[in-house]
């Protein structure tokens, strides 16, 4: 009897907890289509105004597309360098192998703040001007982690056989990576490309502090949303700001699913 | 076998290179390395080191230029007011916000982990995954929209005669726990996941109730889990600034770094920004010997 009512009680509290986070987000999806300019509640009508205000913005749309690029970029960089991280870490034994986990995981693990402050201060000490480039090297250090991370899962269940196997029937170190190791890796690699997306087009701690002039989206956003006149585009950004932000993410827990990582916390 | 195999393929200078670098691992695992381990070092350890070294220049009051000069009149001026209060207000906040995100973890973790079907399960893992990456800072201005005087809690709170807590501290407690809320869920529920079902039958076997379960078997086996999860609260809560700013007026650490890097005083930005990593990095020792990085 008590163990019933425990368990009702269990499927009570996670309903309202999950409500609890879902119900902020939802209520930007009703704001942008408020036809009230004002963000109070409740909404006064129906409209597609802003949408359309929205494609007509030059600010919104530049802030945008360098949020894009900056992602991109910052994604591709991440890519490269988590991967071949994880393949050392992964198959070779040598000094210090516990410590690039340490390392990797480092700018993501300290307080956002640090981050920004040590990258903005380690430009301005070497002369590199803030801009689009010091926001993708900011972007793509603590975006290596998630590559490496899924990579790293990856590989520690795929067996070694098959690359001996492979080295056995003759194929050199090159061939075996490319017709073997990758193709094992392929879509947890893939999974972490899309977190790492995911997370430079959200990022806005750290990216103030490198931004200099540009805006990204988060940026315009966070410029934005104290200026009465701006709120209806805030809202419709915000809208855009999670789609971008969550479909890279459902899309890389369906690839990863039926393998069973879980690529969850952002660390 | 081998030899007729190799004698069939030309010795090109790939493949040579290739049969070079087989023989040599530590080589082939030097040129994997050197790309990211370079690129971290480089541009994460090596701008720590030199956010370090900033905290000991100084800068001059009139002209407002950098003194290269090592000092520690920063690390001086941390002990005054109004820093220490500062420092203190933001931990206090990053502890309330872990315990009330442990205890509305809790109860959610471990439905998902011992309760739900597998295929609920499985729904609910996504079902807290995905909003923790939807975007963060739409998600503090959402709050501050909730929260605005013609927001939506006033409204649903007005029928009842009563009034939300408005912009200020209790805010900013309830922005922070609903941000990192999924940051605690997950590893909870990946530590509950691990209990096996043989402890939960022998404690009811000898005679235990629900409650005596939960607080003999499961909390202590939940603890690592919480505590790793605490390291994101924790962490997280120390280095924002965006949410204080957005739901209150009150200064926490990260808007004091905040505000003397904008007003140009770096040195002192610099000292200022030891202060979290430094209580961060004494959280991670004493978590790590809480077990926590095992349950991560």
């Amino acid at each position: 009897m008590t163990a019933r009512l425990v368990r009702i009680g269990l499927r009570l509290a996670t309903a309202a907890i999950l409500a609890f986070i879902y119900l902020p987000i939802g209520l930007i999806f009703v704001y942008a289509f408020n036809a009230g300019t004002t963000p109070s509640w409740p909404p006064v009508g129906f409209t597609l105004a802003w949408f359309g205000e929205a494609l007509r913005n030059t600010g919104l749309q530049q802030a945008f597309a360098t949020s894009v690029a900056a992602a991109l970029l910052a994604t591709a960089i991440a890519l490269v360098l988590g991967t071949l991280a994880a393949i050392a870490v992964a198959r070779y034994r040598f000094f210090g192998r516990e410590a690039v986990s340490f390392v990797v995981i480092f700018p993501i693990a300290l307080p956002g703040i640090v981050t920004g402050m040590a990258l903005s201060t380690t430009f301005a000490q070497t002369g590199i001007p803030l801009g689009f480039f010091t926001i993708v090297v900011g972007h793509a250090t603590f975006c290596i982690v998630l590559v490496y991370n899924n990579a790293l899962a990856r590989l520690r269940r795929t067996s070694r056989s098959l690359e001996e196997a492979s080295a056995d029937l003759g194929a050199d170190s090159w061939t075996t990576f490319r017709r073997v190791t990758l193709p094992a890796m392929r879509s947890a690699i893939l999974a972490g490309g899309l977190l790492a997306f995911a997370l430079s087009f959200d990022e806005v701690i750290v990216t103030i502090f490198t931004a200099g002039g540009v805006k990204t989206l988060p940026i315009w956003i966070f410029q934005s949303f104290r200026l009465a006149n701006q709120v209806p585009l805030v809202n419709v950004a915000g809208v855009v700001a999670i789609l971008l932000s969550v479909l890279p993410v459902y899309l890389a827990s369906r690839i990863t699913a039926d393998t069973g990582e879980i690529t969850g916390a952002r660390g | 076998m081998a030899t007729t195999i190799a004698r069939q393929i030309p010795p090109t200078v790939g493949r040579r290179l290739a049969a070079w670098l087989h023989r040599r691992p530590a080589v082939r695992a030097a040129g994997l390395l050197a790309g990211p381990v370079g690129w971290l070092v480089v541009v994460y350890v090596g701008s720590l080191l030199i956010l370090f070294l900033n905290a000991f220049w100084s800068r001059d009051a009139f002209s407002g230029a950098t003194i290269y000069e090592p000092t520690l009149r920063n690390f001086a001026e941390l002990l005054d007011d109004p820093y220490p209060g500062i420092t203190a207000r933001t931990v206090l906040m990053a502890a309330l916000v872990t315990v009330t995100c442990a205890a509305l973890a809790l109860p959610v973790a471990y439905y998902m982990a011992r309760v739900a079907s597998p295929r609920i399960r499985n729904a609910l893992v996504v079902a807290v995954i995905v909003p923790l990456w939807a975007s963060y800072l739409i998600k503090v201005y959402s709050w501050r929209l909730i929260l605005a005087e013609q927001g939506i809690l006033n409204w649903a709170l007005a029928p009842l005669g009563l009034r939300g807590p408005g912009f200020g501290d209790v805010a900013v407690w309830l922005v922070f726990t609903y941000l990192w809320l999924p940051y605690m869920i997950l590893p909870v529920y990946a530590g509950l996941s691990r209990i096996p079902d043989s402890l939960f039958e022998a404690s009811a076997d000898l005679g235990a109730r629900p409650w005596m379960t939960i607080r003999r078997i499961v909390l202590p086996l939940a603890m690592p889990a919480i505590v790793a999860g605490s390291i994101f609260t924790f962490s997280l809560t120390l280095g924002d600034y965006i949410a204080p700013a957005t739901v209150s007026t009150t200064i926490f650490i990260g808007n004091a770094i905040f505000s003397n890097f904008g007003a140009g005083n770096f040195p002192l930005a610099a000292a200022l920004s030891l202060v979290p990593l430094v209580i961060v990095l004494l959280y991670l020792l004493v978590a790590r010997r809480l077990g926590a990085f095992e349950a991560l």
